[in-house]
């Protein structure tokens, strides 16, 4: 086990340069260190002007996520005994704007997240003198993997039809939409669909995979959008045979 | 963007990296996807090669040898091997894939994708064997 | 265009399983084993009547056509994503689709003329 271990960390500080760069650090190696462990050393030891995000450091707010060694990772979950001995590269998320060093950008992501409408849409409220919408384990289970996601946008970043195509809807915005298209308390999967079969929702996907290979959640979005194209697509054969039945 | 760094205070420029022309070649699942993709193209070859047989068969036996003898050059030989380990590539990606769109419940339970996949190649040796059974008969 | 995106999607789904089902065993046959010799390839004769029977016919229709908008589909995306054609969109949709629909109404033909 070596020693110390070549942190190359990526800047970019937009009032002194208009490329990002790289810087390198040496650092001590602890096998129990995590990439997020060794960047807060910098931050504390080295060099105290370098910005990244981070929270709760163990894997469920999202805020860490960042490239190591050219994949999408959760900083807080990446061990740096994993790359001995090194160098490990860090650098921002792709196809987000750089704001500065290792920080991107969250406004297109939080639009998408919002577009789809991830609330429980109903035709009529049930008052709450009624009770509770009751939900079996079975009906939990048709969704409940879409819920764990903690919107770390790994897999944003993992998806190159969202960098090719900005207006791409991406994967964890059809992960949550489905999450509420399957809740069984839900029923706006028909105002849903209209947002996803839109020109920037989410026919662009060509099943790549890699967000689903990069999601820290098993959150599985590639799955998400093929279900969602296989629903879609029924009801559209729906609609041209019973036009007026359909939602 | 100019050169020179420009800072407005309170509103830093962000960084835009455009996405190369060469992205799926940054990373060996990008180019496998690419390689997979591109199955289509002999599965298009094949199609049309299908297509001529049948134009050979409607042109009369002639035809039908001289289309025979066609697929017997080098050329066509090669081309079908190729486009035969491309198809075998598309079947087993597809194959692989299918359950992810399609998710099958029964009583509550989701079915586990290796047995969709199973179900798949299964279907797959059947027809198959029907075909070879229909044409090798003929 | 996106109207008949989903009817586009479910062609290249339908194409996609024809094909991985049903194109290994006849490349094999018709493009490596009968040409060959390896195996003995039906005779003319044989294979004209197994191609007039109208379930034979219907067959054939769908093994031809169906992987054509698999290719036409997934080939247009191919060209627009990998290499990042996207002021050719419309272009490339016409030619991949045109093409398809262009072999479908080829193997109509073929195969009403055959009967």
């Amino acid at each position: 086990m070596p020693s110390s271990l070549a942190l190359t960390v990526a800047r970019y500080r937009p009032e002194r340069e208009s490329e990002p760069s790289f810087q390198t650090y040496e650092i001590p190696f602890r096998k129990d260190w995590v990439v997020l462990d060794a960047l807060n050393y910098v931050k504390d030891s080295l060099d105290g002007s370098l910005s990244f995000r981070w929270s709760c450091r163990m894997g469920v707010c999202g805020s860490c996520g960042m490239k190591v060694n050219g994949t999408p990772k959760l900083t807080c979950a990446t061990f740096l005994a994993d790359y001995a001995p090194g160098p490990v590269r860090v650098e921002p998320l792709d196809y987000f704007p750089v704001v500065r060093d290792l920080v991107v950008d969250l406004t297109d992501f939080v639009r998408k997240l919002k577009h789809v409408k991830p609330w429980i849409i109903r035709d009529e409220e049930k008052p709450p003198s009624e009770g509770e919408y009751l939900q079996t384990p079975e009906q939990l289970d048709t969704y409940k993997q879409f819920s764990m996601c903690i919107n770390c946008m790994l897999c944003y970043s993992a998806c190159p039809i969202y960098g090719l195509e900005p207006g791409f809807i991406g994967p964890a915005a059809v992960a949550l939409a489905q999450r509420y298209n399957m809740d069984s308390r839900d029923q706006g999967a028909g105002e849903r669909l209209k947002i996803l079969s839109a020109h920037d929702g989410l026919w662009q996907c060509t099943f790549v995979g890699e967000c689903t290979k990069v999601c820290p959640k098993h959150v599985d979005p590639a799955g998400a959008i093929q279900q969602y194209k296989l629903t879609a697509a029924t009801h559209w054969i729906k609609s041209l045979l019973l036009p007026w039945g359909t939602r | 963007m100019s050169a020179e760094p420009h800072y407005t205070l309170y509103h830093p420029r962000w960084y835009r990296r455009r996405v190369s022309v060469w992205w799926w070649l940054r990373k060996w699942s990008y180019a496998g996807f690419v390689l997979r993709e591109l199955t289509s193209v002999f599965v298009a070859f094949f199609a049309v090669v299908f297509l001529w047989q049948l134009w050979a068969v409607a042109q009369g036996p002639e035809a039908y040898t001289q289309f025979l003898a066609r697929l017997k050059t080098p050329l066509f030989f090669v081309l079908d091997t190729v486009a035969f380990l491309f198809v075998l590539f598309h079947a087993v990606t597809w194959f692989n894939l299918t359950p992810k769109a399609m998710v099958v419940r029964l009583r509550g339970t989701r079915v586990p994708d290796a047995v969709i996949i199973g179900l798949n190649y299964a279907a797959w040796l059947v027809l198959s064997g029907a075909v070879a059974f229909v044409l090798l008969r003929a | 265009m996106e109207r008949i995106t989903p009817l586009l999607w479910l062609l290249f789904s339908a194409g996609g399983t024809v094909a991985a089902l049903l194109f290994p065993v006849h490349l094999l046959l018709t493009g490596l084993a009968f040409p060959t010799g390896w195996l003995e390839a039906p005779s003319h004769g044989s294979l004209h009547r197994l191609m007039t029977h109208p379930v034979v016919g219907v067959y054939l229709f769908v093994l031809i056509s169906l992987p054509l908008f698999h290719w036409a589909h997934r080939f247009r995306y191919t060209l627009y994503d990998g290499l990042q054609l996207t002021h050719l969109t419309a272009l490339i949709a016409v030619l991949c689709y045109g093409a398809a629909l262009l072999g479908t109404a080829m193997t109509a033909y073929l195969l009403w003329s055959i009967r």
